[in-house]
């Protein structure tokens, strides 16, 4: 170690436990994109739905459910894949253990598959009055088709712990120092809204310019703030020796340097200028592409989130 | 009752017989550890000197790794220890997003979180954790950290003013202590690591098993396969066999 000559004052590891990995790898990320995803579009649809008339959005009671569900079953899959007994996964059930925010957001998981499930059904096939018309189930579906408003509302209801689930999961990693649960609990609510109203954008060719500047407004909101979380962090996280050891694998010379500024630039600054002109503007193929950017965006920015206080070393 | 550990780290010499005992004692995995010791330079040369530290799981009073554990897998003992049950494990890795000490690792043979249990199965025949019986100069004391008049209890209040724990702001309440430990000691960042300049370079990996139940796909037809071969029962609430876990497939990355 002598031609590393150090300060006194510091110390050097001549010998520790490998550099940690990342345990928690990409197929997480995607759970954490997915699950925006599917309350995402929840949230977002409610919220145009209280807003416009039917006839101003005319497919959201049946695409909003259908976007939900694909998504959700994302989320579910990369849950399943990442563990290391998938089918094990029925212990949750079995034998949950109430503190932990995993068990909880799997709980309220399930829950929201059914009730998904059901506005999926319901909504597809009062959008498709000639689907299977003559069998005995869907007529009864249809027949019950008002069930699908009293479902709804539930649906919105479980969409938020659902959502703030990933975040107490963070706030619960103690060994992360960087995941802090109010800066996490807001980041994946804008997070889902940002999600929402992108996936919602390539869906919006029939509904009434109202309902889409409402999208670009709502796009260009959450974009604007959960930037500004993230630079917040970024620039002015001076509390904690830790975070700062963590943030600096986003500086110039550091590992996720270049993910980080990607996301950022094209993934949040791009979209939120494109949006904003859209507002008025209206301009269908840039707030398409402004929503693909923005979807990219979310999935690298959690990604680099995720990962780098996971190769900070703990011994 | 309370177990609690004590490293005097004016005592350790850095003999590493404590890891051995433990990598022994509970078939450990390489490249997994529930036991080692750290060791850092201090000084420059000449004025050198090295220090030696001994980190296992902390058995916290306010456990991360139990809180987040979805299926209870880690749990209490009576005693005090943060026991794990690896039948029950889902393999989540929640714990070892949640320990603020690195002291849990995934075992590459059986996929299920692993971590130090102050070797539970030995105090509870009335022996010594093993990294305890090891150290030949006793730097490692143990003991009900309840009884004021147990050895380690005593030797606490004897050094009182230089006992420490490690990162006491996650209020993790650990009951693990340190005599003699300074800062670059139990701190991790407060020294710097220089990769590939360590005392020993080419470290043997293991990959985690990717036996015919164990691959992505598999994983999801387990339960459509015949479950004696899983090595597994715990499915069917049976006691879990390790002998019938498959011999893991050595790797080496270097």
């Amino acid at each position: 170690m002598i031609e590393h000559s150090i300060n006194v004052t510091n110390g050097l590891v001549t010998l520790d436990v490998t550099s940690p990995t990342t345990i928690w790898s990409w197929l997480i990320t995607l759970n954490m994109w997915a699950v925006s995803l599917t309350v995402g579009v929840v949230l977002v649809g409610a919220y145009l739905s209280y807003r416009h008339k039917s006839k101003d959005r005319p497919n959201l009671r049946w695409v909003v459910p259908l976007i939900s569900l694909i998504s959700l079953n994302i989320f579910l899959l990369s849950t399943l894949t990442y563990l290391h007994w998938s089918y094990k996964i029925i212990n949750i059930l079995l034998y949950p253990h109430w503190t932990s925010a995993i068990t909880i957001g799997a709980w309220v998981a399930l829950l929201y598959t059914i009730l998904i499930t059901i506005m999926v059904t319901i909504g597809i096939l009062d959008a498709f009055p000639n689907l299977a018309r003559h069998n005995i189930f869907t007529k009864i579906i249809r027949r019950g088709s008002r069930f699908y408003e009293k479902v709804s509302p539930f649906a919105v209801f479980l969409s938020i712990p659902l959502i703030l689930h990933t975040a107490i999961i963070m706030a619960e990693s103690t060994a992360m120092g960087l995941w802090q649960a109010p800066t996490e609990l807001i980041q994946v609510l804008l997070g889902a809204f940002i999600a929402g109203s992108a996936t919602l954008i390539f869906v919006s060719d029939s509904w009434s310019r109202e309902a889409r500047e409402d999208l670009s407004f709502v796009l260009a909101i959450s974009i604007l703030f959960s930037f500004l979380i993230y630079m917040g962090e970024y620039l002015f996280s001076f509390k904690s020796a830790e975070i700062e050891a963590t943030l600096k694998y986003l500086h110039a010379s550091g590992e996720y340097n270049v993910e980080f500024w990607i996301a950022m630039t094209l993934g949040f600054v791009t979209p939120l200028f494109l949006s904003i002109s859209n507002i008025k503007s209206d301009n269908k193929t840039l707030m398409r592409f402004a929503a693909i950017l923005a979807l990219i965006g979310l999935y690298l920015a959690k990604d680099v989130w995720l990962k780098i206080p996971q190769i900070l070393p703990l011994s | 009752m309370k177990l609690g550990f004590l490293v005097d780290l004016n005592l350790c010499m850095g003999c590493k017989g404590c890891e051995v005992a433990c990598r022994v004692e509970n078939e450990v995995p390489f490249s997994s550890w529930r036991l080692h010791v750290k060791y850092v330079d201090i000084g420059t040369f000449p004025d050198v000197s090295r220090n030696f530290t001994p980190l296992r799981c902390n058995h916290c009073e306010n456990a991360p790794c139990e809180r987040i554990c979805p299926v209870s897998a880690l749990h209490y003992l009576d005693n005090g220890i943060v026991n794990i049950d690896s039948s029950r494990c889902i393999g989540c890795a929640g714990c070892v997003m949640a320990c603020p000490y690195g002291a849990i690792y995934m075992d590459p043979q059986t996929n299920t979180a692993d971590k130090c249990t102050y070797c539970a199965h030995r105090i509870e025949s009335g022996m010594m954790p093993a990294c305890v019986v090891a150290c030949p100069v006793e730097a490692n004391i143990f003991g009900d950290v309840e009884d004021d008049t147990s050895h380690i209890s005593l030797y606490i209040m004897e050094h009182q003013g230089s006992v420490q724990v490690r990162k006491p702001e996650k209020n993790t309440n650990p009951k693990h202590y340190y005599v003699g430990g300074g800062n670059q000691a139990l701190n991790p960042l407060a020294h710097e690591r220089l990769e590939r300049y360590g005392l020993f370079n080419d470290t043997t990996h293991i990959e985690h098993i990717d036996t015919p139940h164990n691959d992505r796909l598999d994983r999801f037809l387990a339960p459509l396969k015949s479950l004696e071969k899983l090595g597994d029962k715990s499915f069917w609430g049976m006691e879990k066999s390790k002998e019938n876990i498959e011999s893991p497939k050595h790797k080496k990355d270097h």
